[in-house]
């Protein structure tokens, strides 16, 4: 047995030692890209923050501005595509943990909505100015927050399932056995007990859709000025970003620079209480 | 193995009682209970007593759990589950068609094999229950919380952190709360799946003192692997094998004269 040992080990040892070694040069490959880019975000857009980019409009060419109208624009669309999203996003996916578990019906939706997670969001963009913008006329707020609601349903569905399954069946149980109906189980136990991991995926979703720019040029469109009429044209920072990146002025580059700061960092704030979220619903 | 080593049926606390005087609180009659097609209870006659605590011993996969969850209907939760025959309850047979499973299992609580605390306080774990069937002022419910906490004797170790959350208590804790909260909705029945296989031995000490304080006001069925704990708590106990009711007693009749060899064998322990 030893010298079988003997045999082998070097060979083994040198294997695992490159293995190792690739595993770091991966990593380090992964998480310099990550790093790079904040750091070139942080160095370009730093300068330009100020209290006139979360005061001023969006400026033409040449003289000072800030981005206030994308900023709320952004805001905005946000929240209503959230608002739309997320409670068909939480029913469908009680749906598909509580009720249909054992059906055809939830495996057909589950296909459905993993095939809607994946989808372009340009796809979704193109789709909602089909059935919104054109028969309306005009691009719209509204239209953006449907679209950018649209993305949200898929995230919720799967992460509202995926908190629900984690729920123990026993605790079901032990809430029927007093003689709850079952919307009263599901409502009052299930939704308590996943409730952490429920908020997260609406969180992560959010994230998801304060960067998205595709579905936003085809519906929302942008506004050089300050308006807040869900009817009319409106901007958001995606698509300002996108505009001012492209164009040819030293100060618009400069604007689209700070504009993607504060889009990063406010995802990073919403993963890290995505994450602190998580990790309280683990403890309890 | 030598035939001459005494092996003994456990001693038994509960006296033998008449059962003429004795008034049958559920009836079962020609059970039968299906997995999809798998015949997990093969025609189950017996008969719960009011104010008796009956125990279902047996090796596992006997169908004792199963027989246990057709009293509350609980197996209406998964498809591909069904039962014929009569399961009686004050004469009502809960099996007939237009029967509300909800309304039956505020009447027969149950109780799990492990503790399932709700997430959330231990004041709201009961309170919980008693909302749902009755509107009472915030003073009432308060007074039950308390009276149900008092009848399982956590009232003393909780009375100062009613609102932390229920999984904060021990295990022995978690399942006297569970026990508590059965109790509070007031139901007639209740049924004990294997209580205490989670919990060490004082706790379970502390839950058989309850089981025995408790049929004072309700009709109990539990199901135990532990047969000194069937012996100790139990007026009557139902022995099963294999989906079959082999032997059916008061407690103190099957532990010293045994009618049936298989009850024989595995209450003196040559297997099970």
């Amino acid at each position: 047995m030893s010298e079988t040992i003997n045999r082998y080990y070097p060979g083994r040892r040198r294997r695992n030692i490159v293995t190792t070694g690739l595993a770091y040069v991966a990593t380090a490959i992964g998480l310099g890209w990550l790093v790079i880019i904040l750091a070139v975000l942080l160095w370009e857009g730093f300068s330009g923050l100020s209290v006139a980019v979360f005061t001023e409009m969006t400026p033409p060419p040449g003289s000072d501005g800030g981005l206030l109208n994308p900023i709320i624009g952004s805001l905005i669309m946000t929240a209503l595509g959230v608002l739309f999203g997320t409670p068909i996003g939480i029913l469908a996916g009680t749906y598909m943990a509580e009720y249909g578990r054992h059906g055809r019906l939830a495996n057909i939706v589950r296909f459905i909505n993993d095939i809607l997670l994946s989808a372009p969001s340009i796809v979704i963009g193109l789709i909602v100015y089909e059935i919104v913008v054109y028969p309306m006329g005009h691009f719209s707020a509204w239209a953006g927050a449907i679209a950018l609601g649209i993305i949200v349903i898929p995230v919720v569905v799967r992460t509202t399932e995926d908190m629900l399954l984690l729920v123990p069946n026993p605790l079901r149980e032990a809430a029927s056995a007093l003689g709850l109906p079952r919307a009263y189980v599901v409502r009052h136990v299930c939704y308590r007990a996943a409730s952490a991991g429920m908020i997260t995926g609406v969180l992560l979703a959010v994230a998801r859709i304060s960067g998205e720019t595709a579905p936003l040029l085809f519906t929302a469109l942008n506004n050089q000025f300050w308006s807040t009429d869900l009817n009319s044209p409106m901007a958001s920072l995606p698509v300002v970003i996108f505009q001012f990146a492209l164009s040819p002025y030293k100060d618009w580059q400069a604007l689209a620079w700070t504009g993607a700061l504060i889009i990063t960092l406010a995802v990073l704030a919403l993963s890290i209480t995505a994450r602190a979220l998580t990790a309280s619903g683990k403890r309890s | 193995m030598n035939t001459n080593t005494t092996l003994s049926a456990p001693d038994v606390a509960q006296p033998s009682v008449d059962v003429s005087r004795l008034d049958v609180k559920i009836g079962v009659r020609d059970l039968k209970f299906y997995y999809g097609d798998a015949l997990a209870l093969k025609g189950i006659n017996l008969s719960l007593y009011r104010n008796m605590v009956t125990a279902f011993i047996g090796p596992s996969g006997c169908g004792k759990s199963t027989l246990l969850r057709v009293l509350n209907r609980m197996y209406d939760l998964y498809p591909g589950q069904r039962a014929t025959g009569e399961v009686l309850v004050d004469g009502q047979n809960i099996l007939a068609a237009g029967q509300d499973p909800n309304l039956l299992r505020s009447r027969v609580g149950m109780v799990f094999q492990k503790p399932t605390p709700f997430p959330m306080s231990i004041y709201e774990n009961i309170a919980f229950g008693i909302r749902l069937y009755e509107r009472l002022s915030r003073a009432e419910i308060d007074a039950r919380v308390e009276s149900a906490l008092r009848r399982v004797a956590l009232w003393e170790e909780v009375k100062d952190k009613l609102h932390n959350n229920g999984l904060s208590l021990s295990g022995g804790q978690q399942q006297r709360l569970c026990i508590a909260r059965t109790v509070a909705v007031q139901p007639q029945v209740i049924l004990l799946d294997e209580p205490c296989s989670a919990l060490d031995p004082i706790s379970t000490a502390k839950i058989e003192e309850l089981i025995d304080e408790l049929k004072s006001d309700y009709t109990i069925a539990i199901v135990t692997h532990n047969l000194q704990q069937a012996a100790r708590c139990s007026d009557f106990t139902a022995f099963m094998y294999l989906g079959d009711l082999v032997e059916f007693d008061q407690t103190h009749t099957m532990f010293t004269l045994p009618r049936d060899r298989r009850t024989q064998d595995y209450i003196t322990g040559r297997f099970g």
